[in-house]
């Protein structure tokens, strides 16, 4: 195995690991600033002690991910210097416009992580609002640095140099949109779903808890609201991907031949040699129709690409599928959930859809770390898509293998230690939380 | 000139880092120092003195790369290659450092896991520094040398040179004589603790003189290009103000006026740092890479200074308000 396997399996292996923190530094400031908001207006313990506990999950994921986010800055340039050279120049303005909402992020959670009995409760909330809002705007422009990879925009290429750059027009590339679209209401998601499973345990064991029933109620309220408008995201994303690099669509969709009508395929094997997709299950013009909504419509398929061009159609097309799954199994959870929360006017707890909702508590990160595969692995064999190949990226350092393996033992670590501590904080402490933050404020 | 501004930029995130994440890393070298009857309540106050802050002044590095990525492409693609070891083994100290700060605080199973993440955090508060002086060092050995953007001097080059490690236990002296003068202020309700940290400080200063002949002399050899632009009409001037302000913060750790103190310590770093950038300009890697010859298009340049200036407005009140919360006066 060559040092450029190894560099990517690097990449992707910090991108694995850092998204999951990303998005959840995305999606839980959310769900704290719902939950003081609710005790703002409801002045009821419960929503406060909620917020508070999440906190406490949320300081050791902002952390986590504070330290890996750094990692992958510098990465950039460790593991890929050829791209950094070209391409800095061009998208250093996302990352930099990043930076400063990072930065706006890491001050406020500051505040209100200890900032508990030094603001008033409403000042308190906003820098919670902030948190928030930064989150997002830092997920907005690292988002759009990517989807210039993906769709490469303002420069010219002369002689292999890049000139005329115009940095708005890269960031504002026409997979932007769509990217940063899918990837916000992914964030939201997961989150809901994963902290909503989270609740939904500890209710199974106490149905009469108060402090995980009204924390059940909000997590799955950003779920239930945001896996709709991901799916319907996932549906536009899908055509612009089909319009802006056909070659990953194709692969995404294990479609060999181009034809008019072309079938949905859902698993089943692609065969890069014979070129066809064997055992899939086959929805006659499925394709042609999500696409163009037009049954008859053409589709080119994986054969207009040299297939030096193509990316490993196994791993998009899987990847693809368990996505789609995966946001599936979420909405039809959603529509259950909500439909009972409607019928009984309050939040549900029926036994069998909380035993549902703990075992569907992963689905949204299994669904994030498979579209990043198929974003990412469905880009290749291209670092910036049509222009540069990822191999003339690659450092010249030797033995890659050895920070590989050190990261990745690192990362393991570190989620074991992640994931013990935040069942303590919720198995634990049994009582309200109120004195541990006290305590916790003059650590 | 536009080259220039990001420079200044760069320059002036490089000080705020070294004052604010720097004084960080010099607590968790404190932390791991503490000894004697009062170890645990010394920990404790470091541990509350960089609690709140830490995540934000962190992200001054973050800012450094980034500006230096959109600004000096070539500049950093050169570094990234040349230094990939060092570099490596600084993130996995900022890793190890950031986590087991945070795990410290949340994970309170027993005395023991405490002491632990401590160790952890420690240690790494030592070698994280010490890596980016060896960094900072090694790119002014003139040993990195890069043709037609490929580097040419290996992975050894620079880094492993007497200047280089001079440099880089110059920067842990440097982040550990920061923390003492501040913790001396964040502890002013508990007077037995501000004595070890102003004794600390006093020691850390004072070691700090030697030290910084050594890489003096080192850079004669070892970074000929620094050494003559010390020699500049400039350089009497600046080492007349860093001497003078390590002198008033030494003489106002003495005499206990530790605002003072803390005041001159700024001072002393932010001179050094200038008096570093100063000899070491124009180059990023001595001599092969320059602000002139790396700098990224006109039009990134400018739009990178407007986002700069668009970012101070909601940066800096922000910065302010948190460290008005936390380490203002009517915060104790």
């Amino acid at each position: 195995m060559t040092d450029f396997f190894f560099a990517r399996s690097q990449m992707a292996m910090s991108l694995a690991f850092h998204i999951i923190f990303a998005a959840l530094g995305i999606g839980m400031p959310l769900l704290m600033a719902i939950a003081e908001g609710m005790y703002l207006r409801t002045s009821k313990p419960v929503y406060l002690d909620l917020s508070k506990r999440w906190s406490r999950g949320t300081a050791i994921l902002f952390a986590v991910g504070a330290v890996s986010g750094t990692v992958l800055s510098f990465e950039l340039g460790l593991l890929w210097p050829g791209f950094m050279e070209k391409a800095g120049a061009i998208i250093g303005m996302p990352f930099s416009l990043e930076g400063f909402a990072f930065f706006t992020e890491a001050i406020f959670i500051g505040v209100y992580l200890y900032g508990w009995n030094r603001l008033s409760p409403l000042m308190h909330w906003f820098s919670g609002l902030i948190v928030a809002v930064s989150g997002i705007f830092s997920g907005i422009f690292v988002v759009t640095a990517n989807a210039w990879m993906n769709a490469p925009a303002g420069f010219k290429m002369v002689d292999g140099q890049f000139t005329e750059i115009d940095p708005i027009a890269a960031m504002l590339n026409p997979a932007s949109f769509h990217e940063v679209l899918h990837m916000t209401l992914a964030a939201f998601v997961a989150t809901g779903f994963a902290v909503a499973a989270v609740h939904a345990f500890f209710l199974l064991r106490d149905r009469n808890s108060l402090f995980h029933r009204s924390a059940l109620g909000i997590a799955l309220a950003v779920a239930c609201v945001s896996i709709p408008l991901q799916i319907l995201s996932g549906d536009y994303s899908a055509r612009v991907v089909g319009r802006l690099q056909p070659a990953k669509l194709a692969a995404m969709e294990a479609h060999y031949r181009t034809q008019m009508g072309a079938p949905l395929l859902i698993g089943g094997n692609p065969n890069d040699k014979t070129r066809t997709t064997d055992y899939a299950i086959s929805i006659p013009r499925g394709l042609s129709l999500l696409l163009a909504d037009n049954p008859n419509a053409r589709v080119a398929g994986l054969e207009e690409f040299p297939q030096s061009n193509w990316p490993n159609v196994r791993i998009v097309h899987w990847s693809f599928d368990l996505m789609v799954a995966a946001g599936m199994a979420m909405l039809a959870l959603a529509a259950w959930s909500g439909w009972l929360w409607w019928k009984r006017q309050r939040p549900a707890d029926h036994p069998r859809l909380l035993i549902a909702l703990v075992a569907a508590g992963p689905l949204g990160f299994v669904a994030i770390e498979a579209g990043w595969i198929v974003t990412e692995v469905g880009r290749q064999p291209w670092i910036i898509y049509g222009v540069m190949r990822t191999e003339n990226a690659v450092t010249p350092m030797p033995g890659i293998v050895a920070p590989f393996v050190i990261f990745t033992a690192l990362y393991f670590f570190l989620a074991f230690i992640v994931v013990f501590l935040l069942r303590r904080q919720f198995v634990e402490t049994a009582g309200p939380v109120s004195e541990i933050s006290a305590t916790s404020t003059h650590a | 000139m536009l080259e220039l501004t990001v420079a200044i930029f760069m320059l002036l995130s490089l000080i705020l880092y070294a004052l604010m994440g720097g004084a960080d890393f010099g607590g968790g070298m404190w932390d791991l120092l503490a000894v004697g009857p009062r170890a645990v309540r010394q920990r404790k106050a470091i541990a509350k003195a960089i609690g709140p802050i830490w995540e934000a002044n962190h992200v001054w590095l973050i800012l450094v790369i980034v500006l230096l990525f959109t600004g000096f492409p070539a500049g950093f693609a050169g570094m990234m290659t040349a230094l990939n070891i060092p570099l490596t083994a600084m993130l996995i100290g900022i890793v190890l450092r950031g986590s087991a700060f945070i795990f410290r605080n949340y994970d309170s199973r027993s005395e023991t896991t405490q002491r632990h993440w401590s160790e952890v955090f420690g240690i790494a508060s030592f070698c994280t520094p010490f890596f980016q002086g060896i960094i900072l060092g090694a790119l002014a050995t003139g040993q990195i040398r890069i043709e037609n953007g490929h580097v040419v001097s290996g992975f050894f080059a620079g880094w492993l040179t007497p200047f280089a490690l001079a440099c880089g236990v110059f920067a842990l002296g440097l982040f550990a004589f920061l923390a003492a003068t501040y913790l001396t202020l964040d502890t002013q309700d508990q007077p037995d603790l501000q004595n070890d940290f102003r004794r600390r400080a006093l020691w850390s200063g004072l070691a700090l003189v030697p030290i910084a002949g050594v890489v003096f002399l080192a850079s004669k050899q070892g970074a000929p290009e620094m050494y003559n632009g010390l020699t500049h009409w400039w350089a009497p001037l600046l080492l007349a103000w860093t001497s003078l302000a390590s002198i008033v913060a030494l003489v106002a750790l003495w005499r206990r006026k530790f605002a003072l103190a803390r005041i001159a310590a700024i001072s002393q770093v932010t001179l050094i740092l200038v008096g570093w950038c100063l000899a070491q300009y124009p180059n990023l890697v001595t001599p092969d890479l320059t602000v002139s010859n790396t700098h990224a298009p006109k039009i990134t340049l400018r739009l990178l200074i407007l986002a700069l200036g668009i970012g101070a407005v909601v940066l800096l009140p922000s910065l302010a308000f948190l460290f008005h919360l936390f380490k203002g006066k009517e915060s104790r």
